[in-house]
Order: C-alpha cells, then structure tokens, then sequence
C-alpha cells in the first residue's frame, strides 16, 4: 500500500502522492570496485525525480539497480512498500518498469512502427501459432495494440517516421523512437537514462517538453539520469546529486543548486 | 450537375451552400484527415451535423453578430468547421498564419478586436496567452488538441469538443436563434477576414464579402470543369486566400472532399497516400519534389537510370505536345505510351500526382524547365496569377494554351487594364470589399469605379492576348546611366538553378548591380556529400570555396542570358555575396507567404552592401536572429565577395563611370 501521507500537490497542480520505490542503505560492487556505497533515497508517485553528478559517479549503475537488472550486495530495493526479490528483466516489465538506454538500444533494421510495437509485448496473449496465422483473436489483439501504440506516435510526433527503418534516422528522433517503446509498455514508473544526451538546444527543449507531458497525461513517475544541470532544474521536482558512488545531496533543485558539496563536486575545489 | 440545377440563387452563404451538399451530396466524403495512422472521414450530412453542434456552442458561449472570430492552427477539418461556423452565427472567421510569432499575432488580433480564437494547440495557446494582456477585446480562447493544456486556468479557456458538447445539449433552446441568424446572411455579408502579409508595413485586413467568395469560386470551378467528385490535399496556411477559396469556396461549390495531412512533415507521404485529383502548390513545392527526384535516381541503378534519363528526354520531346492535343508523329506516341508505363505512370505514381486532372502553381515565378518536366510526364500543370484583393483569381491559363513565361488570360468576368506606368488594374466580382478599418488605403488601391490597382507591372502580349508580369511596379526602377532596373526577371533566373534557394539584386539608381545568394541546403548540401565536402552548419557551406566557384558559374551563365535582352542588360551581376543565413520570416526579412521583403533586406544588410560596392574582397558582419520560439541571438560571419564575368552590352556602362 502506498503511504498517502506524504502526498502534496506541486506549484503547477500535478498530485504527488506517496512513496513508490524506496532504495535503502544500497551498495554495489563489482569486484573491488565500490560502484555504489550506502546510498539510500525514494521515488514518490507521479513525480520527476533527476539522478545527477559527474562522470563515473554511478549513476547508471543505480539506474540499473532500480531497475532491477543489478542486484545491489547491501542494501534492499522496496516497491511499493514490500522488498523486491532479484527478478529477471521481463518479470520488471510486468511490474510496470520501462526504461529506455543511454546507447539507444532499438532493433535498427526494423520500421519505427514495430520497434514501439515491441514494447506492447506484455499485453500479447495470443500464442505463437495463432499470431503466425494472424486470425481472429490474433488479428483483433494486434489492432487493439496498434491503436496504443498510434496514440503514442501522435503524442512523441514521430508520424512521419512511422515506416522509416530505425537506422536511418538521426539521433535524436532515435531517442524518441526509444521514448515512444518504453510508453508503449504503459509503465507506472519510466526510467530514462541520459534522454538528453547528445543533442541540439532545440531538441532537448522538444524533449523536455515530452518528458513533462507524459508525466502530466499519464501520471507516469519519472526517474531519470542527465548530465546538463539546467534541463535537470527546470524539469526535476526532487533531484539526488552522486559523486564517486556516494550521495552528496538530495532535495529540491533549489535545495540542491545550494549545497556545498554539490557546487564543489561541479566546480571543483582548489586543494589549498 | 448540383449548380446546375440551383444556380446561385439562394446559395448566397457557406452555412446555404452546406446545407445543399449535406442534402444532395449527403453521404460523399466532405472531409478526410489522417489521424493515429488512418483516414478519418466526415461525410457532408456528417460534416453539416458537427457544424451545426459548433455553432450553437458558439452562440451558448456568447458569440454575437458582428464579432470576431480569430482561427489559428494548421490545416484540420476543425479548423475548417471553425470558419463556417462562425460565418453561421454571424460572426466573422479571421484565419491566422500559425507560424506567426506572437507580436504579430497581436497586432492582427489588436486591429480586428477579435473576442473570440479558436486555437489548434498548446503552442498556439500559449503565443495568444503571452500577448493577451495587449488585447483588450479578447475575452475567450478554444482549444482542440487538450495535449498539455489540463493544468491552464480554465476560465477563458474552452476544449473544442466541450463547446460542441454544451451545443448539442442546448439545442433545442438555441436552434431558432441559429436559423434567424443564418436567414440573414446574404450575397454582402462578410464571408472571411484575410490578412495579407504585405512586403512592406503592416497587415491589411481584407474584407472577402459572400459574392467574392461563391462568385470565384464559382467561376473558376466552371473554368476547369470542377466536379463533386475531386479531391484536393490541403496544406497550404488557411490565413492564405488560395487555402480558402480551394478549400472551402470551391469545395462547398462543387460539394468535393478537402483531405488535411496528418502533420506538416507527412505532407508528401499523405499527398502519394491520397492522390489529389486537383491540386495546388506554389513553384518550391514543385522544386524541392524535381530536386529530391533527381537525387534519389541518382542513388538507383545503372539500368534504371538509364531508362529513366532516356525516357525523360523523350518526353521533353513530345510529352508537352501530347498534353496540349497537338499533332504528334505515332511512334514518338507510341514510345511515349511506353515510357508512360515504365517510367512517367511509376514516377507520377511516386509523387502523388497519379490522378492529378488539374494543377495549379502561383505566387512566384516557375522555372520553366521545371514547369516543363511537370507538363512532359503529362501532369496538367498550369498557372495563374492573382492576389488576395482580388479573391485569387485574375489571369488563369486556358488548358491547351499553358506556358512557362506567361500567366493567361483573363479569369471569367475579370476585366483588366494597364494603364500608362505599365501598372495592371482588374474589376471582377471576386474585388474586395474593403481594408478593415482603413479607408485611405481602400481608396488608394480600389478607385470608385471598383478598379484594383495590383501594384504589379505588365503588359498583354501581341497575338496570344496572354497577360505577362514584369515585377512589382514599385520594385522596378531605373539604374544610374536610365536603364531598367528589374529585379525580380534577374532573381527568377537565378532562382531556377536548384542550388540557389533564394536570390536578391540590388542596383536601383546605382551604377551596376550587385546580388545576395542564398543556397538551397537540399540540394548543395546533397552535392556536398558526393563530392566528399564536410561542413559543420549552413554557414560554413555556404562559404565554402567551391560552393562559391559552383554559384559564380551560374551567375555567370544569368548574365549571358540577361545581356542578351537590350531593355535589361543593365541588371547583370556584377557581384554578389553568398549570405551566411537564409532569410527567413522570422526575422522579418520575408513574408510568410516567403516573399523577399526588399527594404527590410537592403537595410538589415546595408554593410554587406556597402562592401559590395566599394570593391573589398571580404566582408565581416554580424546578425541579429531570431528562433522559433521568439527568442534572438546573433551571428558573426566573415563573407567572401566575388565577382563574377559581366558581358559586353553593359560592360561600356561600367568602363564610362
């Protein structure tokens, strides 16, 4: 059950609610490498929470344990108030984890229209003999998934992509072709790993401007990594800084863009 | 046919025109849109219904007689439903440019006091939100798609689909109202307010009365032998006369299906996807489809190019001929039918102008060996000259008497005369009623014998009665030593070369003339790659030496063939820079219908000029730009000046200064 007590509503009238997904006292190592040490913070429901810091400082790594695909040596992972069992990644989907990855992860000869077909697979019930026909139950399910997922491309404006083979577009319409899948898969809660990476000022801004409109349509939460700090201020309500495996700030961007450590961490400090 | 049978008699108004489609045509498709993947469609009874809904929300919102009702947004039924609408309830549909940035939003929703807009979407919400302190009139917004816009303060802000909603729901108590209101709606009336972009000062409000509309579109139906059954693809700004008239005089005088592309990047995929059987473009359209031809066979196999070079050639030959039902020897037809089914059907095929029966291009000068490729694959390319004052039509091109260099004859009941300036006036029933709250620059364009003076300059050529335009009567000048200056016949030239996008010449009262080049990023950009040039940005293309030499050698090749006309050898170029930007609207430097807005240019750039003239070799300067979302920045950019070869008849000029 959710804990509503915490629940408040923001300047710009969305609901936070109570807490999500909780990370308690994690640490993960890979060998002798401390990737992550004792960190611990919490995802509330329909909030933008930004994980930030510098290169190296972990934060894909606590992207991964959140979503399950590392398993943290210390520490436990509570969703929705009960401790999540190790689970293999399709059992994450169906929870309603979606994520998209830093180095697009898209099937790049197939069409834009069946890479975020894919990420409809959760709600496939028909079996492999019956979709191979394509008849009846098969067809009608196919139809029903394919009107989710034209909803989707006329929310991300990628219509005039919709046959084109994922190779052949630029990076950052590749992007949202990922955005588009991991909507597709309708998750409560959307990871995005560096969604801005490598673009263009105006394709960050159109970007940014999905992020916010799929938190405000769908209620989806949104956990996020991103290195440019000032798309992370306006978009983020709470914001979590690492550096070197440990946290060094959590709380609002305001909170966050005035604390000590986090200013040095950015700056650096002058060792005198 | 359904005219026949009416005549104009009691189709004196778009909600009376509806009324007759929806009754006669009432399960024909009146709209098509492709949404979420597929062809939406309304039929006319369907299309009739959900107007009828808009209207009496309308009313239940508090629209009156007289109002203002201002439509921003890009092409949609909706939008389309809009303006019928409000010409329903009596009020007046003022369509918008979407691409406007919001300070001239406000002036255009300032001058007409406009209470009510209907918007497409958030962004369009948003510019009128920014500016709606300015207005003191505007008291209610309506929105279609709801993307975004949950969290706006709702109290002036109204969804589409509700207003519609609260209609139907108080139908009953509202539909006498709505009748009374369109009872009253007659041939004088106010059918549409258009702003005209204006090459130079502020928009005028044109007033486009019942007769204007219905009468062109009439006429002009007639003219091409216009059925129920065409269908056109509408894409063009709705705030433009031609959307208006092709997309809702002509289509609810004829009763056919105006079909709104998915998204403004889907165009081409929508044209090919429908097929229009009537369709309108303006010459970049055309362009930019030749261009994107040309590249894509160049990427395709040794056979197929070769048959496509050899076939197209053929039709160079005789296609044009074939199309006008001029004698053709039989076997250049026969071969002709054979490339018809290899090649040009195939092509068409590709374009989207498989079925086309009529096409219209207009607003700027076609190169001819474009217009040429269009007419040879058999596509009946024709032109037409017009303006907004005129409701569109004032020269059409008759089938079989189509050319490149010339813009037709007279449209039905259109008169014209030039007077001794050389200045073209017309009256016809489609003239304006007035500016909107301008009676100076009423009575200095319209005279009190209805004649229209178009600002253009022209003359009737001897034997075929065609009408040929000049330029704009005020662009032409005379250069230092009394010759003609005419810009715009050396800028066309120039403009025909796929590599230069847009082209401005300067030398008005000067001694010679010098040019602005800006390339066409399609088409160098993809010359770039083959030849295995990298480049960063526009800028750095277009400053880049071969691009330069590639640009000299197309001038160069203009000046040939401008020295060989003895009224203009005077305007060759004699120098010219390759602008490091494209001018845009945005920064004012065109309208939005993308004409050269000269002054602002020649002001904006007055030290590139200067450098021009005073024979430097490099130019540095720096420009203020602005992004699409409002906000400026500049560039800094060194320009190379070059000089290009001038041929004799005006080179004495020069040696004598």
């Amino acid at each position: 059950m959710l804990d509503n007590s915490l629940s408040y509503v923001t300047d710009d009238g969305r609901t936070i609610g109570g807490v999500v997904m909780e990370m308690k006292n994690i640490t993960l190592r890979f060998g002798g490498v401390v990737a992550i040490q004792d960190i611990s913070f919490d995802i509330r429901e329909g909030e933008i929470r930004a994980i930030i810091g510098p290169n190296g400082a972990g934060k894909s790594s606590m992207l991964n344990v959140i979503s399950g695909f590392y398993v943290p040596q210390e520490g436990e992972v509570l969703f929705h108030g009960k401790k999540r069992p190790p689970m293999r990644p399709y059992e994450v989907a169906r929870q309603g984890i979606a994520r998209t990855f830093q180095n697009i992860a898209l099937f790049e000869g197939m069409s834009v229209l069946d890479n975020v077909m894919t990420g409809r697979l959760n709600y496939m019930k028909t079996g492999l003999f019956s979709q191979a026909l394509w008849k009846g139950k098969a067809e009608a399910e196919e139809t029903e998934n394919r009107e989710v997922v034209e909803r989707i491309i006329d929310f991300l404006e990628i219509q005039h992509i919709r046959k084109t083979p994922v190779a052949r577009l630029p990076y950052g319409l590749k992007k949202r072709v990922e955005l588009a899948r991991a909507l597709a898969a309708e998750p409560k809660l959307l990871l995005l790993d560096e969604p801005m990476a490598g673009m263009n000022v105006e394709e960050k801004e159109d970007m940014s401007r999905f992020i916010l409109d799929v938190n405000d349509e769908f209620g989806t939460t949104i956990a996020l990594i991103e290195h440019d700090m000032g798309v992370v201020m306006d978009l983020s309500d709470r914001v979590v800084v690492m550096d070197y495996g440990k946290k060094i700030g959590d709380g609002t961007p305001d909170e966050v863009r005035n604390n000590q450590d986090v200013i040095d961490a950015y700056l650096g400090v002058s060792h005198d | 046919m359904a005219q026949m049978q009416t005549g104009a008699q009691g189709m004196q108004s778009l909600p009376a025109l509806l009324q007759r489609n929806a009754a006669q045509f009432g399960n024909a498709p009146a709209y098509r849109e492709k949404e979420f993947g597929i062809w939406q469609c309304w039929t006319w009874a369907e299309t009739a219904k959900e107007i009828e809904a808009l209207a009496l929300g309308l009313i239940n919102l508090g629209v009156k007689e007289g109002d203002f009702v201002a439509i921003i947004g890009r092409n949609r039924p909706y939008l389309y439903w809009s303006m019928v609408a409000a010409q329903a309830v009596g009020a007046v549909p003022v369509p918008l440019y979407q691409d406007a940035v919001a300070e001239e939003m406000a002036y255009v929703l300032g001058h007409c006091g406009a209470r009510f807009v209907i918007v497409g979407d958030q962004e369009q919400a948003d510019k009128v939100i920014e500016i709606q302190d300015q207005l003191h009139q505007f008291e209610h917004m309506i929105y279609l798609d709801p993307r975004g816009m949950r969290k706006y303060d709702h109290t002036q802000l109204h969804q589409f689909s509700h207003i519609q909603d609260q209609g139907r729901a108080a139908h009953d108590e509202l539909i006498g109202e709505l009748q009374s209101r369109q009872a009253k709606l007659d041939y004088d009336s106010t059918c549409v307010m258009l702003y005209t972009s204006g090459t130079t000062g502020k928009p005028k409000g044109v007033v486009l009365s019942n007769r204007n509309v219905i009468q062109s579109a009439k006429n002009s139906s007639e003219f091409d032998q216009l059925t129920q059954g065409e269908n056109i693809l509408s894409y063009l700004p709705m705030a433009w006369v031609g959307d208006f008239i092709f997309s809702i005089g002509q289509a609810y005088w004829c009763g056919f299906c105006v079909n709104c592309p998915e998204s403004q990047d889907t165009m081409m995929t929508d044209l090919r996807e429908i097929g229009p059987t009537y369709f309108f473009a303006p010459p970049r359209v055309f362009e930019g489809q030749l261009t994107n031809v040309m590249i894509r066979m160049e990427d395709a196999g040794a056979l197929k190019r070769k048959m496509f070079h050899h076939f197209l050639a053929h039709a160079k030959k005789v296609g044009g001929d074939i199309l006008d039902g001029r004698p053709v020897g039989l076997m250049d037809r026969l071969k002709y039918a054979l490339g018809n089914v290899l090649v040009y059907g195939p092509l068409k095929d590709t374009l989207g102008y498989g079925r086309i029966r009529v096409g219209y291009t207009a607003g700027e000068a076609i190169g001819p060996e474009i217009f040429d490729f269009y007419r040879s694959l058999g596509i009946n390319l024709k032109q037409l000259y017009g303006q907004t004052e005129a409701t569109v039509f004032i020269t059409v091109q008759p089938d079989g008497e189509v050319r490149a260099d010339t813009v037709g004859v007279p449209a039905p009941e259109v008169e014209i005369k030039i007077d001794d300036s050389g200045e073209i006036h017309y009256r016809s029933p489609g003239t304006f009623v007035e500016y909107f709250n301008n009676p100076e620059s009423t009575a200095s364009t319209k005279d009190a014998e209805g004649w229209v003076a178009t600002g253009d300059a022209g003359f009737f050529e001897e034997g075929s009665g065609h009408l040929r335009i000049i330029d704009r009567a005020k662009d032409v000048g005379k250069m230092a030593d009394g010759s003609m200056f005419a810009p715009k016949y050396v800028e066309n030239k120039l403009k025909f070369y796929p590599d230069i996008l847009e082209a401005v010449l300067f030398g008005n009262g000067r001694d010679r003339c010098v040019a602005f080049i800006n390339i066409d990023l399609t088409a160098v950009g993809n010359w770039a790659e083959r030849n295995n040039i990298a480049y960063a940005s526009y800028q750095e293309l277009a400053g880049h030496p071969k691009v330069l030499e590639t640009i000299r050698s197309h001038v160069t090749a203009v000046n040939k063939s401008v020295a060989e006309d003895p009224m203009l050898s005077g305007c060759q170029v004699h120098r010219f820079v390759v602008l490091h930007k494209e001018l845009d609207a945005d920064d004012g430097e065109m309208t939005r219908t993308r004409k050269v807005r000269r002054r602002i240019v020649e002001e904006k750039f007055d030290d590139i000029i200067t450098a021009l003239y005073d024979g430097s070799e490099k130019v540095s300067t720096v420009t203020e730009v602005t992004y699409e979302d409002g906000r400026k920045g500049s560039i800094k950019a060194t320009l190379t000046i070059v000089d290009a070869d001038v041929k004799p008849g005006a080179v004495h000029k020069v040696a004598a200064e």
